[in-house]
């Protein structure tokens, strides 16, 4: 295909996340909302759906959709009302989900999404609230699926975007973008492994110019941010293909296949969807007065784009640390603490960006996992400033910190790993260093410098490091030249 | 007297004294079961040996076995609506209602017959066989409550619940010649009743006279925070309110309700429990309630609709029956699910599924289920505007007495027309009680319906308390046959 | 107002296989119950709010608190069929 041939045509994509609260208990029931459980041991009458069983509302599920609708910018519905939306499948205990159908929490709002191409306004159609449904097992040697409801119940919110994205690459930046804001709010491990947020892709191509959207094809099973691009990519192709060998493209719903990296079509039949949606009757509407909106938007964290600027201008950070740190509010919420008791922010940036993240990273955990406090790490900086102890052993000092949870100061002291800044006993060292090595003495003494990295690496390995690298070098000159 | 005929209040009064023992109570409502419900086929279950709490707080003044409508959950006993479908189906918990009623030491002496799901106005459509009238036995005796109706008429239960979505309590209260309540749509939690309309549901109890009925009440209404359609509103004491007389107090006779397909025996027995009203000191007002002829109609596009949503969850995957076709080639899932559903659903459940399905699927949402809703609006403003002026509203609660098994089997439409003046009550959410206000000539009983403003039961059953007392229709019981 | 395709299609959605007879007889009784219920188009509605709650009740929560789960074995109680903890159904094509 000539690039003048895909130039004819205009991708258009929309999508769908799924995004599931942390809340303490499930959307109508007192069920843990955990992950990760035996099957069916998470259930209870109401979420497995019994005869005979009611819903009654999580008041956390609607303040924390109320808090995604603000900060997706979206106009918030004071009427909130739920329905039920039919449809037959095993995962769905209740033969319906509640969800929302004409008020849901949000809608016509936006984010702005930054990209290498600058920012682009990408506007949010709706965001309502809903419950998850189960998860089916397939067991193919026997022919049948297992069903576990542990899931039944989780508090989900749909965030739908206007098919405002162009290319898949934006859709990918929007998904980075959306998800971001969504950490910030600390509703949810936003995590995409897990399941806490999941993507559907809508996509159609139209000829160039046309304002008329073309057919389009739902994407789903798409299981990371990279798959939605690679899948949208993929569709693209397929798309253009069609459409220039002047075939139909069908409109249906598509799997993405990860190992083989293609869609393809649902094996399924599908019908024509008709949810049959109609008001809840077993929950009472809800109102979300002026007063509780305004509490709520207050009680709204700093969005990422805006603690970025002000990182960058209160701490003045360089953007590329500043941007590091933004990507996770709990690393940045720790740069300020530690910022707090620690006035070289640039060093502290460094600490954090190198060896925390490294850690975090090889072990796959969370800042909060780590145990790290603000006050213990603060500590270990300074030490590694004042020279206590050398760069080199500060980083174990650091490790040794997280496996303990003791403080630096401890570590420093039961280990004896101060530095050795005693010039009597630093001259002992130099001595023997300068009696076992007179070839490098003499370069040095010749004005050939050199060497003097050499003799202060002799003296180190002599005192296991802790001496004080800048001490010796002064006093191995002295020696030599001086003396 | 045996203790299975009298009333709950006057064996607990003998149960303070120490005069009765619970068992013995047990003893007697099982033996009349044992002679009687072979022919009456009020229940479809008798629990064998109850346990009675020995020493509550009340010192065991209310232990006195109750019957339950099979579509109310008790745990661990099968609760099946009386449908193929759920046939087996042993809830892992109990109602709420259960609940207040275990708490006190009421045990379940057990499940009633009903029509399918509560679908029905004769208990015809149950998958356990039709329940009969004790007052005929080639009669109904009404639906869908008609089990727990029929137990308490037959001496076969002391006190009943039931559950009424558009009359299920009230009509086979008046085919059976008991009192019928139907609480105000939010008194009485509905967690555990296995739901028909979620928006028009409630359970309420089936007596032999008045005062059981306000006792009843007084234990199974109250706010329930599993719920969310439960008021949280004080819950009166009935029984120590119903000796007030009634003067003072104004009652509305809609003429709506005195109309052309009203038996004649019928409309004079009301007429004259009118009359018998005013002599009590009760002043009448005519009304008009104008939408009155609009009910039946907008109760079958809710009532179905929500239905249709309510019996998905009968699928086949978790619970009750699950049936494959028998075609090998037709192995899916949805196979599955349409195969149960198939075999699992009686014919009217099929008939009012579907009719639910039809009014909220894309293209005839708005022109049914909408316009009900909307209708809806209007029937509820009529009982609003009345009751601006009148405490209660007087009216008959069905317009024939019981009709033949079979009679109305193969025309719905007219079945559903049994229900005309029940329905409104349950549209609007007002309380409504029912109760034996004289006999037909063919000796079956008629039913005086009498209504009054949401919360207020206790000025309805102080109403219906003292014409009982004046009237004393209570006094009259079926002659039942021993069946050979 | 009601073909036999209309039953059909609403049976499809109920998820009800129906008999030849069934559908017959269905199609029958549909038409005759929504004959009835067109006697609502008599009324003016247009300004009319719907009611989908007659209890003026509103903003009905429980508060973010955790009670026990059943038990594995009393959730699949009344289980038809299970393996590992879970309710097994016939084997479902995406
Ligand atoms: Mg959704
Ligand atoms: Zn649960």
């Amino acid at each position: 295909m000539t690039a003048i041939e895909q130039e004819k045509f205009e991708t258009v994509i929309g999508l769908e996340v799924h995004l599931q609260f942390h809340t303490k208990s499930k959307i109508f029931c007192a069920c843990a909302n955990q992950f990760g459980q035996a099957p069916n041991t998470n259930t209870c009458p109401v979420c497995l759906g019994l005869p005979g069983t009611l819903p009654v509302l999580n008041k956390t599920a609607l303040e924390y959709a109320i808090k995604v609708g603000l900060a997706l910018h979206c106009e918030i519905n004071t009427f909130i009302k739920f329905d039920r939306k039919n449809y037959y499948y095993p995962d769905l205990p209740k033969g319906y989900q509640i969800s929302q159908y004409d008020y849901p929490i949000g809608r016509n709002g936006y984010i702005d999404v930054l990209s290498e191409q600058g920012a682009k306004r990408i506007r949010i159609h709706r965001a309502h609230l809903e419950e998850d449904a189960g998860k089916l097992i397939h067991d193919s040697n026997n022919k049948l699926s297992l069903v576990d409801y542990n899931r039944t119940g989780t508090p989900l919110m749909e965030i739908v975007s206007e098919p405002d994205m162009r290319a898949p690459q934006e859709a990918y930046d929007y998904l980075n973008t959306l998800k971001l804001i969504l950490q910030y709010l600390r509703v949810s491990d936003c995590d995409m492994e897990k399941g806490s947020l999941r993507c559907d892709a809508n996509i159609s191509l139209r000829p160039a110019g046309e304002t008329k959207l073309g057919v389009k094809s739902e994407i789903k099973n798409l299981n990371s941010f990279r798959a939605v691009k690679a899948a949208l990519e993929y569709e693209v192709t397929r798309h253009q293909r069609l459409l220039l060998a002047g075939k139909p493209v069908v409109q249906e719903t598509r799997l993405w296949d990860e190992q083989e990296q293609v869609t393809h079509a649902m094996r399924s039949k599908e019908e024509a969807h008709d949810y049959r949606y109609f008001p809840e009757p077993d929950l009472v509407p809800f109102t979300a007065s002026k007063n509780v909106v305004e509490d709520i938007r207050q009680s709204l964290p700093e969005a990422p784009q805006d603690k970025l600027a002000r990182l960058k201008k209160q701490y003045e950070l360089a953007d590329y640390d500043a941007n590091i740190l933004v990507q996770d509010p709990d690393l940045s919420d720790f740069f300020e603490e530690c910022a707090k008791g620690f006035k070289s922010y640039k060093k502290i940036c460094n600490w954090i960006n190198g060896p925390v993240l490294q850690e975090m990273n090889q072990k796959k955990t969370s800042l909060a996992d780590l145990n790290l406090s603000a006050k213990n790490f603060i500590e270990l900086i300074e030490k590694v400033e004042e020279g206590t102890v050398s760069q080199l052993v500060g980083k174990d000092i650091f490790k040794k910190m997280l496996d303990t949870g003791r403080a630096a100061s401890e570590i420093i002291e039961s280990e004896g790993l101060a530095q050795v800044s005693d010039h009597k006993a630093l001259e002992r060292f130099v001595d023997q260093v300068i009696a076992n090595n007179a070839k490098a003495a003499q370069e040095i003494k010749d004005g050939k410098m050199q060497a003097l990295g050499f003799l202060i690496g002799q003296t180190m390995k002599l005192t296991q490091g802790k001496a004080n690298p800048k001490m010796l070098g002064d006093l191995i000159k002295r020696r030599l030249l001086d003396g | 007297m045996p203790y299975n005929e009298l009333t709950a209040h006057d064996l607990s009064e003998l149960l303070q004294k120490g005069d009765v023992t619970p068992e013995a109570v047990y003893q007697d409502l099982r033996q009349q079961i044992l002679k009687h419900d072979n022919s009456v086929h009020a229940y479809v279950r008798v629990n064998d040996a109850l346990s009675f709490k020995k020493d509550t707080a009340d010192k065991n003044t209310l232990a006195i076995p109750i019957a339950v409508k099979h579509n109310i959950c008790v745990k661990g006993e099968e609760t099946a609506c009386c449908s193929n479908i759920l046939k087996g189906f042993k809830p892992p918990y109990d109602a709420t209602v259960i609940q207040k009623l275990k708490n006190r030491g009421i045990p379940v002496l057990g499940h009633t017959n009903m029509d399918e799901f509560a679908f029905g106005s004769s208990t015809e459509n149950s998958c356990y066989g039709p329940t009969r009238n004790p007052w005929n036995l080639d009669c109904v005796p009404g639906g869908s409550s008609g089990g727990s109706a029929a137990a308490v008429a037959a001496q076969e239960a002391i006190w009943a619940i039931g559950s009424d979505t558009g009359g299920s309590i009230r009509q086979p209260a008046s085919f059976c010649g008991v009192v019928g309540v139907k609480p105000t749509y939010g008194r009485v939690s509905r967690y555990g009743l296995i739901a028909f309309a979620s928006s028009l549901d409630q359970i309420g109890p089936i007596t032999k006279d008045v005062r059981d009925a306000a006792l009843l009440l007084n234990l199974i209404a109250g706010h329930d925070p599993r719920d969310s359609t439960s008021a949280d509103i004080p819950v009166p004491d009935y029984p120590a309110l119903l000796d007030k007389d009634l003067h003072g107090l104004k009652v509305g006779i809609p003429h709506e309700y005195f109309v052309e397909g009203l038996d004649p025996e019928v409309e004079t027995a009301v007429k004259e429990a009118i009359e018998a009203l005013k002599t009590l000191g009760v002043q009448t007002v005519d009304i008009s309630l104008p939408h009155t002829e609009y009910c039946v109609a907008t109760y079958y596009i809710i009532a179905t609709a929500e239905a249709s949503s309510n019996l998905a969850r009968y699928d086949g995957v978790r619970h009750g029956l699950r049936c494959r076709p028998s075609q090998t080639r037709k192995n899916s899932i949805t196979d599955m699910f349409e195969e149960t559903r198939a075999r699992g659903f009686g014919e009217e459940c099929k008939r009012r599924v579907m009719l639910g399905t039809f009014s909220l699927s894309s293209g005839y949402y708005d022109a049914f289920y909408l316009r009900g809703q909307k209708v809806r609006t209007l029937i509820k403003q009529d009982f609003d505007r009345a009751f601006k002026e009148v405490d209660a509203i007087v009216m008959p609660t069905s317009p024939t007495t019981a009709f033949k098994i079979g009679e109305k089997a193969n025309d719905p439409l007219s079945m559903y027309l049994s229900d005309i003046y029940t329905i409104s009550a349950n549209l609007s959410g007002i309380p409504a009680v029912s109760m034996p206000c004289g006999f037909s000539k063919s000796g079956m009983p008629i039913g005086l319906q009498i209504c009054a403003k949401p919360f207020d039961e206790a000025t309805m059953l102080r109403m219906a308390y003292h014409y009982e007392q004046k009237a004393g229709w209570y006094k009259h019981k079926p002659g039942l046959e021993e069946k050979r | 107002m009601i073909t036999r395709e209309t039953t059909q299609h609403i049976a499809n959605l109920a998820r009800i296989n129906l008999s030849e007879e069934e559908q017959t007889k269905l199609t029958r009784n549909l038409e005759d119950i929504l004959t009835y219920i067109s006697k609502l188009e008599r009324l003016d509605i247009t300004a009319i709010e719907p009611t989908s709650h007659v209890l003026p009740l509103k903003n009905v929560f429980r508060e973010d608190v955790v009670a026990a789960s059943l038990p594995q074995q009393d959730a699949l109680s009344t289980a038809i069929t299970q393996q590992d903890g879970a309710f097994t159904v016939p084997q479902v094509v995406e």
